[in-house]
């Protein structure tokens, strides 16, 4: 086996005593950043660069990534204990996370967190290992209306089995289509619904948004019921960590499934926030009727998303090295630092600089253990931070969103911005619409309307193109019937009740 | 003594140890100095700030720190708007290309070219026309007899809308009676993968935005827009190099040169010794090897320009994408 040997190659580039201490260096700082709102993976990484000129650049790609590792696994962790999700791909975790560790589960919450997360990402390294010639090649079928197909693909998985009243998440869905097209349209270079504001040019930053509908939102409600998190009084204990591990096997299937969707769309590239939503509906899919409804705090509800978010960030790493297309905005920025350290992104890196490319890829499997342990073994540490009075974490939580969203674009307007999402959002939840549809659509609406826009002009206007070949026929036939499907099934289980498991 | 004396006297005995530095511009940065570029992280605008931050580091052409940020949006109007925004203040240097004087004129910005001092150019990136490996045609000509018979219907990809890919496309299309199907995309390794998997027919990269798939033989040059080849160097695929490559002009497209200019611009109303200052900071920068390193691996024309020179090239480039965008009925007044 070919890879095989270069994998072993790879692993002696990786495991010196320097390269070690990077990876580690690198998860923490990571988790650092990626525990601020705002903060996240694409700054920090954009902050170290300059460090990494003195660095060779097998050993500053190995710090960087380290990095981004880190920041996803801290992304998770604001996600379920304050409901304000560090990194976008981290969103899909609050839905389960958030309320488990309210109802006084805090330990159980991260550890699923963690260590789905942590077999996500082994999943993806050990795809890239085996499939990289062959990824890549894929990947490349992919041109605009493929790409349309797969958001198409995301939208259908998720809102096809919604919970809570239709019309809510549509009109939840349009806000967040409505919102993702306001600034400067690429295809078409006009802009749009700015209202003379320049601090609109670049559209609304979905980060923004989500701290100010998710956090702050939550700080109005919890002030609303009485100033005090509820859960607090968990007792943290390591055992708990140790039970909850033994736990996971019992979800093998939702770790495989979402592994698979993240290696997909990291692969396609749909990028890690986009796998993490489609990984949450498909499992909510999957589940029927039976058990706990999701968004209450169940288990599946936290694997789900972890491990597709990882696995796709993980598998975003390929078509950025061997096609220069980076899928996340993080691989965008380590694709500059790629080219400033004199490499060129395309099918020869793995040819010309196999050192490199090896070497990194040895680096993903050595990183994602050493972060998944470091960040068990602060698990008892964050999940104390719900212990405190909600009369000193409040504040802090309200400048660390206020923070994150000064930091995204360092704009004051920003600011405002999220105080009144953080408003809007206390509204919507109150008056029950599902905020997860308009974030869906803040993420993806844009990216949409572009692959879409881009197809009309390639077919000259003609839906057709969308079934012009196999692939992007079959994308779009699961799509529909993911959207359609569940319906059908509904109807159907009416007239069998299904037997209560659990 | 007072606190206005105090500093007085401390900047004179700074200028004192700093002698000769100061001695030649008699001004220099006081505080950290931001780099605000035109684009988001990892675009080539990005990577053309950040070269230059490791050059200055690494040879410690600066006293002051230097802090980098992104103000992409809206093609790179939202450094140039805060360039406006923050008139007279010598220590914010924008890091642009030809948008710099060429967005005021397809869309209502809210700034004009008269709220930047131009600093320095130095670089000049290429244009080639590129094909896909299998594609029937062997020069522009060709291509564009292909368009002609089947007007509307050879999709063409670039990146973003009306901005320099299209603007080249028209300008051939203008020049040659040819009509092309123009799909604009996000950035420049995009289109470079879409042409790759055969999604579009062609592209008017830039070659550091191509070279990964010219290397691979997915794809290849047809001719570049400048006015003589470029330079030699390695061979990049099946022996031919970037010396290989005809000139468009060549093969009988008569647009004879068509750059982009890696510009540095600081706000209108700054002191001319400042702008003094950063011209021969860029100077120095443009002398070092690690610039020499860039400006090869990144294939583009490694040409300083500052003051007059700069002048005049910004005036006939401008005055050429006007008469384009005249031509297609972009401009904006």
């Amino acid at each position: 086996m070919d890879n095989f040997s270069l994998l072993m190659g790879g692993f002696g580039t990786a495991l010196t005593p320097l390269h070690i201490a990077l990876m580690i260096g690198g998860v923490l700082m990571g988790l650092v950043v990626g525990v601020l709102p705002g903060l996240g993976a694409p700054n920090g990484v954009s902050l170290l660069i300059p460090l990494t000129f003195s660095l060779d650049p097998t050993s500053a790609i190995i710090l960087l990534s380290s990095m981004y590792w880190g920041a996803l696994f801290g992304g998770s962790t604001t996600s379920i204990l304050f409901n304000i999700p560090g990194e976008p791909s981290s969103v899909a975790t609050t839905f389960d996370g958030y309320p488990m560790a309210r109802r006084g589960q805090p330990t159980r919450a991260l550890t699923l967190a963690f260590m789905s997360a942590g077999f996500g990402a082994l999943l993806g390294v050990v795809v890239i290992t085996l499939l990289a010639g062959w990824a890549a090649r894929f990947a490349l079928r992919f041109g605009a209306p493929e790409y349309f197909a797969v958001y198409f693909l995301a939208f259908a998985a998720f809102i096809g089995m919604g919970t809570g009243a239709p019309l809510k998440i549509v009109a939840s869905l349009s806000a967040g289509l409505l919102l993702s097209t306001v600034g400067m349209d690429s295809v078409t270079g006009v802009v749009r619904l700015t209202y003379g504001f320049t601090d609109l040019l670049g559209g609304i930053s979905f980060l923004v948004v989500v701290i100010g509908l998710f956090g702050l939102g939550e700080i109005l409600a919890t002030v609303q019921e009485g100033l005090r998190f509820r859960g607090v009084a968990s007792r943290i204990r390591l055992g708990d960590v140790l039970a909850t591990m033994a736990e996971l096997p019992r979800y093998w299937a939702t770790l495989l499934r979402s592994g698979v969707v993240g290696t997909w769309m990291g692969i396609t590239p749909g990028g890690p926030t986009a796998a993490s939503f489609m990984s949450y509906g498909v499992a909510r899919q999957a589940s029927g009727k039976s058990g706990p409804a999701f968004g209450t705090g169940r288990p599946e509800g936290i694997v789900a998303p972890e491990a597709a978010d990882h696995s796709a960030g993980t598998c975003a790493m390929l078509p950025m090295l061997a096609l220069g297309v980076p899928s996340s905005a993080t691989a965008a920025v380590m694709m500059g630092g790629l080219m400033i350290w004199g490499l060129t992104p395309g099918p020869m890196l793995f040819a010309t600089k196999p050192d490199f490319v090896w070497g990194l890829i040895a680096s993903m499997y050595v990183s994602n253990v050493v972060a998944v342990i470091l960040v068990l073994a602060t698990v008892p540490l964050f999940a104390a931070l719900l212990r405190i009075p909600f009369a000193i974490i409040g504040p802090i939580i309200v400048a660390i969103c206020l923070v994150g969203a000064y930091t995204v674009s360092s704009a004051g307007f920003d600011l405002w911005l999220a105080l009144v999402f953080g408003l809007v959002g206390y509204l919507l939840t109150r008056l029950d619409y599902p905020l997860a549809p308009l974030i869906l659509a803040m993420v993806l609406g844009h990216k949409a309307e572009n692959a879409f826009h881009q197809s009309m002009i390639l077919s000259d206007g003609s839906l057709g193109i969308f079934f012009s070949n196999p692939l992007v026929a079959s994308i779009m036939a699961i799509a529909l019937a993911l959207l359609i499907l569940p319906r059908l099934g509904g109807l159907r289980r009416r007239r069998n009740p299904p037997e209560v498991v659990e | 003594m007072s606190y206005v004396t105090r500093i007085a006297a401390g900047s004179v005995a700074a200028a004192l140890v700093a002698g000769t530095a100061l001695a030649q511009t008699g001004w220099a940065p006081e505080k950290p100095v931001e780099f605000v570029v035109a684009s988001g992280a990892g675009g080539g605008t990005d990577n053309f700030a950040r070269t230059i931050q490791s050059v200055i580091a690494t040879h410690k052409l600066m006293d002051q720190s230097v802090v980098v940020l992104n103000k992409g949006a809206g093609s790179g109007a939202e450094a140039f708007l805060y360039a406006k925004q923050n008139a007279g203040d010598p220590h914010k240097l924008i890091f642009g290309t030809n948008n710099a004087y060429l967005l005021p004129h397809v869309g209502k910005m809210a700034y004009s070219f008269q709220d930047l001092t131009p600093v320095a150019s130095l670089a000049l990136d290429e244009f080639l026309v590129w094909v896909k490996a299998d594609a029937p045609w062997q020069t522009l000509p060709e291509m564009i007899e292909a368009a002609k018979a089947a007007p509307g219907t050879i999709p063409f990809g670039g990146s973003q809308s009306k901005d320099t890919d299209e603007t080249l496309v028209a300008l051939i299309e203008d020049t040659t009676g040819a009509d092309f199907k123009y799909v604009p995309f996000n950035g420049g390794g995009e289109v470079g993968v879409q042409l790759a998997g055969g999604h579009v027919a062609g592209n008017v990269n830039n070659p550091n935005e191509n070279i990964g798939q010219w290397q691979a033989g997915a794809i290849r040059p047809l001719c570049v827009f400048s006015p003589r080849r470029m330079a030699a160097g390695e061979p990049v695929f099946d022996g031919k190099g970037w010396g290989d490559i005809p000139t468009c002009a060549e093969q009988g497209v008569a647009i004879d040169s068509y750059q982009m200019p890696r510009t540095v611009w600081l706000p209108a109303g700054v002191p001319p010794e400042a702008t003094a200052f950063y011209a021969d900071l860029l100077k120095k920068v443009s002398e070092t090897p690690e610039w020499a390193d860039y400006v090869a691996k990144t294939s583009q024309s490694g040409v300083y320009m500052a003051g007059a020179d700069l002048d005049k090239f910004v005036t006939e480039s401008e005055g050429k994408a006007v008469a384009v965008f005249k031509a297609q009925g972009w401009t904006a007044n």
